[in-house]
């Protein structure tokens, strides 16, 4: 378990007063597939938010630690740094500043060197027609009045572009439609080869998990993990719901 | 719609300005009839200047102080006149420079000749050569851009005449009576009928002429059917021994033509800024004033568009940024006197460490101008818990055939946007400043590439105390 990737530990979550997880336990390896299902409510993206570091999240028991190293405490920007990356269910949009100009600051935070314009051009231009994207979208501000689904593909393609060691993905294909949903697929399988990193993917559908292998399914109910399975735990779900959890 | 507003009494001034020369002036104080009439025999006024400047001195000794902005009991007027005595240098000492005006040109990377010319030590600048040859190319084209003093006595002398404190006369409040007064240097720049100018006039290349900033008169006449962009200041600091800038700006819009008026002003931070500057709009004429507010310690700017001919039209476009120490009274004015004339203001203003920003408008819709449009949008940011934003907007419709709409926003920086950005890596400061720079797009949009980069480089630095 040492070589463990992402390793959380009896992780309890509070928000506003309210303890929302309740002693989770969970291991990623570097290199695997995850998924995490439940019903809505149950604290899916509470735990994807807490273990980026969202500072409303209070984990008032338990940690969570990188590559043996403990983040329980580290700022959200340093998480970043180490190798954690979500993606996020509700993309903020902020004015002022184009796709592109944001993924090269976050290339030089990380990197800590100047961004070569033409190398970075490339790359970009390569992950956009992957994700079959307009380039047009890199001279817009970052996800202003962009759709529901090209917010979901620009997460995509910052995950691309940053390569961190473990992305979570919060109900990526939410949104998208069946030729969206089977490119970000494409998008997340690109991902899982270049860098090897692990993912952990937040969903309802299973249509997402089309071009991935899945070796770990989880199932959070109510805040705690009630089950744990391979792939065949996702069919199970489909087919009979979360009814017999939810006791 | 009217608000109240309680403005706190501000620090005062901490820097002390050392006159050397106060040994030599010991015996006059304050302006008198006697300096004036020195100053314009030094400047070689014609006649009718000199008496305009003694007239001006008058209204200014009968006129009150104002009182209803931000207080400027910390301005010395008679201390700083001073400094308009002929034979006295409008130079500083490098040593007085203050330390954190030397920083900030040094994390701006500017090279010591600017400095020394941003500084008002006075060197001689390159810029002095950029200008002349602009010049010499804009000639061509019939399009007149030299110094006010030489406008005055040279081909131009009527047209200058006819125009010079016409649209802003003395008699519009204490600081304009001043500025007659003791004006020195500036623009004058005339754009002939049906000429477009492509490339912007920067008032930059002008920055080392005597007095330059202080009590400048810029003077701009487009004739109908011309285009001219005029770019003032600059993203560094001008720090002047002197720490009163009470300019003025007169624009005149034919018809038909279009004048885009850019100004990036970062005074610095002991100087009371008290400019004024009008723009009147001919028929189907549009101004159009783009407006980055940086520095000083206290400033009263509200550019007023007049829109007197059918169809004319203004847009403002500003963004001020108050820091601590600061408080910035700015906004803009707007006439509409003639039909379907419209006027379009989006402002954005910063407020930070304890700054106070306000946000101060005024239109009025005459009874003539029918069919008339005006929005308006200000938004205020405030960067923490300490810092003060106001909005005092003015409305004085007075026909019902007219479309006004206003919207203002005042908020915090959302914790959820810092959120996302820091978790691509950036810290909460670098967040902080592209979040600020974002906002302040409205402006950053309209600027010149250089200019913009410069006024982001000034956010981040005024932001995050580094620009890298």
């Amino acid at each position: 378990m040492s070589d463990s990737l992402l390793e959380i530990k009896n992780l309890t979550v509070e928000v506003g007063g309210k303890e929302i997880l309740h002693d989770i336990d969970l291991n990623l390896n570097a290199g695997e597939t995850h998924v995490l299902m439940g019903p809505n409510g149950a604290g899916k993206t509470t735990l994807g938010l807490t273990i980026m570091g969202n500072p409303r999240y209070n984990v008032t028991n338990g940690s969570i630690a990188l590559e043996g190293k403990d983040i329980t405490d580290e700022a959200v920007n340093e998480r970043a740094k180490d190798g954690v990356f979500l993606s996020f269910q509700a993309p903020v949009e902020v004015p002022g500043i184009t796709l592109s100009e944001f993924l090269r600051n976050a290339l030089e935070q990380k990197t800590g060197k100047r961004i070569k314009f033409w190398e970075f051009k490339k790359e970009v231009e390569e992950n956009m027609a992957l994700l079959d994207m307009d380039e047009k979208y890199l001279q817009r501000d970052l996800n202003c009045g962009f759709s529901g689904g090209e917010k979901k593909k620009a997460e995509v393609l910052q995950l691309l572009m940053l390569k961190p060691k473990i992305a979570i993905l919060d109900e990526t294909d939410s949104g998208l439609d069946v030729d969206a949903v089977k490119t970000v697929s494409k998008g997340i399988e690109a991902y899982r080869k270049k860098v090897g990193g692990a993912l952990l993917v937040i969903t309802h559908s299973t249509k997402i998990l089309s071009a991935l292998t899945v070796d770990k399914t989880h199932v959070l109910v109510k805040g705690s993990l009630v089950a744990e399975g391979d792939a065949s735990l996702i069919d199970e779900i489909n087919n009979n719901g979360f009814a017999k959890y939810e006791n | 719609m009217r608000e109240k507003t309680i403005v706190s009494d501000i620090d005062r001034n901490i820097y002390n300005i050392k006159d050397e020369e106060k040994d030599n002036y010991k015996i006059e104080e304050g302006l008198t009839p006697e300096i004036v009439e020195h100053l314009s025999r030094e400047k070689h006024d014609p006649e009718w200047m000199k008496d305009f400047r003694l007239k001006s001195l008058d209204i200014y000794n009968k006129t009150e102080m104002p009182d209803w902005g931000p207080s400027i009991e910390g301005l010395n007027v008679d201390e700083i006149v001073t400094y308009v005595r002929p034979n006295t240098d409008m130079k500083a000492d490098w040593n007085e420079v203050p330390d954190d005006i030397k920083n900030t040109f040094d994390r701006l990377g500017i090279p010591q000749a600017e400095k020394d010319s941003l500084a008002g030590v006075g060197a001689q600048y390159d810029s002095e050569v950029v200008y002349h040859n602009v010049r010499k190319e804009v000639e061509e084209q019939g399009v007149i851009y030299t110094d006010m003093e030489s406008a005055l006595n040279g081909e131009y002398a009527d047209m200058v005449k006819e125009h010079f404190m016409k649209l802003v006369p003395p008699t519009d409040h204490k600081f304009a009576a001043l500025h007659g007064a003791v004006w020195s240097g500036g623009s004058f720049v005339y754009v002939p009928k049906g000429v477009h100018l492509e490339i912007p006039l920067q008032s930059y290349f002008r920055l080392n002429a005597p007095g330059a900033g202080q009590f400048e008169h810029t003077l701009i006449i487009v004739e109908d059917d011309a285009y001219l962009h005029f770019i003032e200041g600059c993203s560094a600091p001008k720090y002047n021994v002197a720490n009163l800038h009470a300019g003025c700006v007169e624009l005149y819009v034919g018809k038909n033509a279009t004048l885009r008026y850019s100004t990036i002003e970062n005074w610095s931070k002991n100087m009371y800024n008290l400019n004024t500057k009008r723009a009147k709009v001919e028929e189907g004429g549009k101004i159009e004033w783009v407006s980055g507010s940086f520095g000083s310690h206290v400033s009263y700017l509200y550019p007023m568009s007049v829109l007197n001919g059918k169809g004319a039209r203004a847009e403002f476009t500003g963004v001020t940024f108050a820091g601590e120490g600061q408080n910035l009274d700015t906004g803009t004015k707007v006439v509409h006197n003639a039909p379907d004339t419209s006027s379009y203001i989006n402002t954005r203003s910063i407020s930070k460490d304890g700054g106070i920003s306000t946000f101060r408008s005024a239109v009025v819709v005459n009874k003539n101008a029918k069919n008339s449009k005006v929005a308006v949008s200000c938004e205020s940011l405030m960067v923490d818990n300490i810092s003060r934003s106001d909005t005092i907007p003015a409305m004085d419709i007075r026909t019902q055939y007219a479309d006004v709409g206003h919207e203002a926003k005042i908020g915090k920086i959302n914790d959820d946007e810092i959120f996302y950005i820091m978790s691509r890596g950036l810290s909460e400061e670098e967040a902080k400043a592209m979040i600020v720079s974002g906002f302040a797009d409205n402006v950053g949009k309209e600027l010149p590439v250089e200019y913009a980069v410069e006024m982001n480089n000034l956010i981040r630095l005024e932001m995050k105390g580094s620009i890298g």
